[in-house]
């Protein structure tokens, strides 16, 4: 299919840019980026540690730029993201294999409700325009616009503090064993209950609103009105309407992607969720930045994966796609 | 398919000096964007006078540790005594001036990027549009921790260097859109005409395409502000980037790191969170108003009940029907 070919062409080229910027980033800031953090740790970093970094960074000045640089992309064949500074002597990919699943199902579930709930619900507002339905558009921009930690740290109050109802940190029961059993199972979902809720309700009004903008503007299609004119069922009409209105939805879920999961690994560090962003917070804390950027690379991999489920889907959806060559 | 509606029948009648000014400004007239305004005003007042009005300096610590709001301290104190309600207004200039500055600088970046490809076409076109859609599908926020991380402290502190960060993460959405809306104004009938009558190019993109781009150009400047605040915000509060300095993600920082939530002092971390997402809001009220401007099907959410019926509109608006509001053509 050459529409899903171009697809995975473009992914390459971004992984590839990624992947570039990554390594010469740390060569095009102001200044020896190894100095900076070492006036940065403020003492905390040993010569030894330095001498590794500079080797790491490819700032030891014992190859040309482009030898280190085809050597990191042998390096990273071999699934080497090199050695956190903060978890010495563990391998950084070894921490992020540690942390990424909980991401991964935590960010996942929480977006296919989003997804879906939203776009129901803004199927169902443009179809009762006019109706008090029309209120659900200004409160769910009121919570788009609500930063997902400042959310996040009211749900903990509340729900985790004051009322006790859901775990105020972890993944799991301390006393556990990670496992499928049912209570771990039960266990992981209690905790995982507010930081779920937290990335649903911030982003869910970006469904509403362009799967309700989108209907608006399909329900004056001709043949939305035949099939009201002939007599269908309300129901089934709406379901006309909407198959053709989610399209513009499905391909914009790349563009929202990237700030869905910026979003999550700040709800995770407020919930203490032993994921990818709790990762990441440790990491700026204590300047491990072969630890940062290893997440960098982790999280925009997951994001490019998800973006290609959703080309194979908007392919199976859309059969203009899948008609041009 | 649509019913021309009388616009005095629209006009809503205990408004009379407001509608008058948003019609000679060409907006609609819905409470919508007049709130957003409104509440966007009032920020931009607080971050130029905030500072000034401050009763306290914000970074003073007194014996007065975390207290509820008071008559001496209306937001309350720090866990170190410090005024909470100081730190807000402090902090909005510094907040309000990043966001606007990585959204005027990312915008400036996605009309040339956007135009160009749109204008010029061809290969142009397929380089700029791949490195559009790129930055699209990077995830910004680790990229920037990533950026800020290696900055030297010095820089780091200086909030023009932090906005023109943001700002280079901010652009792609809006080049997208002011491509391909470029893309389909290349051929209208007075751009052809333009080129027939052998303007230079420069002239037909400052004085033919640009300016039926105004809408769209203030739309996803808007929506960069939003997204520049929000990412500062969050830069500041994981303290990527310097929290000696007050802004609301700062003052979120520490309070955070404070563990203000487990000791229940509500006060100290709900202002500047409400403070940043009514100004979010305000951005995105004021965003719709565009949005209804550029596509009026979308203004018939305006209607009440009771102006449809006084409209002689059908009780629920049925398919294929859509009420467009009065005085745009």
């Amino acid at each position: 299919m050459p529409h899903l070919l171009r697809r995975l062409a473009f992914y390459l080229v971004t992984a590839w840019a990624a992947i570039t910027v990554n390594f010469f980033l740390p060569h095009l800031m102001p200044g020896d980026p190894v100095q900076n953090l070492v006036a940065r740790s403020e003492g905390k970093l040993s010569p030894q540690a330095v001498d590794a970094l500079r080797v790491q960074l490819g700032l030891s000045g014992h190859q040309s730029l482009w030898g280190d640089y085809f050597r990191y992309w042998g390096q990273l064949f071999h699934g080497n993201l090199g050695l956190s500074t903060s978890f010495y002597p563990a391998q950084v990919s070894t921490v992020l294999s540690a942390a990424l699943p909980w991401t991964l199902i935590l960010v996942g579930t929480a977006t296919v409700i989003s997804f879906v709930v939203g776009t129901l619900a803004g199927a169902l507002v443009a179809w009762r325009r006019g109706s008090w339905l029309d209120g659900v558009l200004p409160v769910s921009t009121f919570f788009q616009a609500v930063p997902y930690f400042f959310f996040a740290l009211v749900l903990l109050i509340f729900f985790g503090n004051d009322l006790g109802w859901f775990p105020i940190a972890g993944g799991f029961d301390q006393g556990m064993s990670p496992g499928l059993s049912l209570p771990f199972v039960g266990s992981v979902i209690q905790h995982g209950f507010l930081p779920a809720v937290t990335i649903v309700a911030s982003s869910i009004a970006g469904w509403i609103l362009s799967m309700r903008n989108m209907m608006v503007t399909t329900m004056d299609e001709d043949y939305v009105l035949v099939a009201e004119a002939k007599g269908l069922p309300g129901r089934q009409v709406v379901g006309y309407a909407a198959r053709n209105a989610i399209l513009p939805s499905v391909s914009s879920f790349s563009l929202s992607l990237s700030f869905v999961v910026s979003g999550a690994l700040l709800t995770e560090i407020v919930f203490s969720y032993p994921g990818i962003g709790f990762q990441l917070l440790q990491a700026v804390q204590s300047e491990d930045f072969p630890l940062l950027q290893g997440i960098f690379l982790i999280i925009t991999f997951a994001v490019l994966a998800a973006n290609l489920v959703a080309d194979l889907v908007y392919t199976l959806l859309d059969p203009r796609t899948r008609q041009e060559a | 398919m649509s019913v021309d509606v009388d616009p005095e029948l629209i006009a809503l009648p205990d408004e009379p000096v407001v509608a008058v000014r948003a019609s000679r400004l060409r907006l609609p007239r819905s409470p919508k964007i007049l709130i957003g305004f409104a509440l966007l005003v009032l920020f931009l007042l607080l971050a130029v006078l905030g500072p000034i009005l401050a009763p306290h300096d914000p970074s003073a610590t007194t014996a007065d540790l975390l207290q509820p709001p008071s008559g001496a301290h209306w937001l309350g104190t720090t866990q170190s005594g410090q005024d909470v309600f100081s730190q807000l207004l402090v902090g909005a200039r510094s907040t309000v001036l990043i966001g606007f500055l990585a959204g005027a600088t990312a915008t400036a970046l996605s009309i040339v990027v956007g135009v160009t490809a749109g204008f010029v076409g061809g290969l142009v076109d397929d380089i700029l549009s791949l490195v559009t859609n790129v930055f699209l599908v990077i995830p910004a926020l680790p990229l920037l921790i990533v950026m800020a991380a290696y900055l030297p402290q010095s820089t780091s502190s200086n909030p023009v260097v932090i906005g023109l960060i943001i700002s280079l993460t901010g652009w792609a959405w809006g080049a997208r859109v002011l491509r391909a809306q470029t893309l389909s104004m290349r051929r209208r009938d007075f751009v052809e005409s333009a080129r027939v009558i052998g303007e230079p190019r420069w002239r037909i993109i400052g004085h033919e395409i640009l300016p039926n781009l105004a809408a769209i150009v203030m739309s996803s400047f808007l929506f960069t502000v939003l997204y520049a605040i929000g990412t500062f915000v969050a830069l500041a509060f994981l303290g990527v980037v310097d929290v000696s300095h007050w802004s609301w993600g700062s003052m979120l920082f520490w309070a955070e790191s404070l563990n203000a939530a487990q000791v229940n002092a509500w006060w100290w971390f709900f202002p500047p969170g409400l403070a940043i997402a009514l100004l979010g809001t305000s951005l995105a009220l004021v965003n719709f108003g565009i949005d209804e401007f550029i596509n009026p099907r979308l203004r018939a959410a305006g209607l009440s009940r009771k102006v449809a019926r006084r409209a002689g509109l059908p009780r629920r608006a049925k398919l294929g029907l859509t009420p467009v509001l009065g005085g745009h053509r």
